[in-house]
């Protein structure tokens, strides 16, 4: 087949090699900024089955990074939308689209189906969400993730070797890092290290040696500097996955999960409500309720014997940031009756001068 | 010792710079971070692996390698 000529005269490829890619069957897991390159590349080939993954639409805000898509794909399911190209792009492949978010219930099910899971999420939830399964599943994981001006880029799960628990044994805490729609990202990056990801799922179907398992690869793509991290497997890790592999499916998931926020209208659903105001003692206005006391949210975790542990939590701050972090920190305690207030405090004075 | 610090990501916003050297009297990366949480207050409040000479250490690990690194986890995509 002359499309993928470029690939079999190459001696390390040739007719078995791309025989082995057409065979190849590839979970793509978000069409974003990493998606993008890597469903590009691995459509062009060849890959026989290729699954892409999101829930997510097109925004104009993407096109400066998110290469498939055009002015004409605003509004769409960005799986849709990147079929759509990829279609045009190699006709001959199987591509499937899943217009939904991974999680716990559906992940199991969809990673069995595939030979090759590559992450390209932009959130931790997703991320731990992906490698836990891939372990139950014993799928191997092409990693991609980039802050700003830098990307990272492994190879987990890989004929026995590290997960992402063994780099990174416990989930971040929510807020400490955040995404490319909240810091920016230069539109280049995502390429480069979506490519490279695009490249480990091609050196793992042709069983190239060199496959970027046990290391984590670092490029500063401002500075062209590169580190490479040794990363070793933690057997403890990957046992504790394996070990909740019964409880997986009803595992607590925070990603666009239940919510947490409640809005001053429905304060009248929660009887005995303790409120608390995570803001900084400084701050303005002051909410004075004899229900209410103030600890500021730098020092909860330090004051939790202060909190009620038979009333409704209320958290509040100013614009409802910040008590949603409190929200997080008291499930860690597994404190569970909280709820953070979507309105700030101004609003909380504004509700209490319409009822005096 | 001399030791040359390599920061990643949002560890080197903190910091103000992609890698610096500094004099380190004590043994133990505990130590190292103890003094850098001095020099870097916010660091405390981050996720981040210390590597030395390339491997993650833990904080009871003597530091015996001048080549150190701060590299957090990165969710981006």
């Amino acid at each position: 087949m002359s499309r993928y000529n470029r690939h079999i005269i190459l001696s390390d490829v040739g007719p078995e090699g791309q025989n082995k890619i057409s065979n190849a069957k590839v979970l793509v897991i978000g069409a974003g900024g990493l998606g993008c390159p890597i469903l590009q590349y691995l459509t062009a080939a060849g890959i026989g089955t290729l699954g892409v993954i999101d829930f997510d639409i097109v925004e104009e805000s993407n096109l400066q990074r998110q290469v498939l898509f055009g002015t004409s794909s605003l509004g769409t399911n960005k799986a849709l939308a990147a079929k759509e190209r990829l279609e045009d792009l190699n006709p001959t492949i199987q591509i499937n689209t899943y217009q939904e978010a991974l999680t716990p219930q559906n992940a199991l099910e969809l990673l069995k189906n595939y030979d090759i899971i590559v992450d390209g999420t932009d959130n931790f939830e997703t991320r731990y969400l992906i490698n836990d399964a891939a372990i139950i599943t014993n799928k191997p994981v092409v990693y991609g993730a980039i802050y700003k001006f830098e990307g990272q880029v492994s190879v987990f799960n890989y004929n026995n070797g590290p997960s992402y628990r063994c780099l990174f044994p416990i989930t971040p805490k929510k807020g400490s890092v955040a995404n490319c729609s909240e810091v920016g990202v230069l539109g280049v990056l995502p390429g480069i290290i979506g490519t490279m990801q695009a490249n480990e799922v091609l050196k793992i179907i042709l069983g190239f040696d060199g496959v970027l398992s046990e290391k984590l690869f670092c490029y500063n793509s401002k500075t062209s500097e590169t580190y490479t991290l040794k990363v070793k497997k933690l057997d403890s890790e990957i046992e504790k996955v394996l070990s909740e592999k019964e409880h997986f499916k009803t595992q607590l998931f925070n990603f666009n999960c239940v919510s947490k926020n409640v809005s001053l209208k429905d304060l009248h659903e929660f009887k005995n409500i303790q409120f608390i105001d995570v803001r900084e003692l400084h701050e303005e206005p002051k909410i004075k309720l004899d229900n209410c006391i103030q600890i500021p949210l730098n020092q909860l975790n330090n004051n939790l014997d202060k909190i009620s542990t038979t009333k409704t939590i209320i958290f509040f701050c100013q614009a409802g940031i910040r008590s949603r972090t409190a929200v997080e920190i008291l499930e860690k305690q597994n404190i569970a009756n909280c709820f953070s207030l979507e309105e700030g405090a101004a609003a909380i004075i504004e509700q209490l001068k319409i009822k005096a | 010792m001399q030791l040359q610090i390599k920061y990643f990501g949002l560890i080197a916003e903190i910091t103000n710079c992609e890698k610096e050297t500094i004099e380190f009297s004590k043994t133990l990366v505990s130590e190292l971070l103890e003094e850098l949480f001095v020099k870097y207050p916010s660091l405390k409040q981050k996720d981040f692996k210390v590597a030395q000479n390339h491997e993650i250490v833990s904080n009871s690990s003597e530091i015996t390698n001048p080549e150190i690194a701060l590299l957090p986890p990165f969710s981006g995509g």
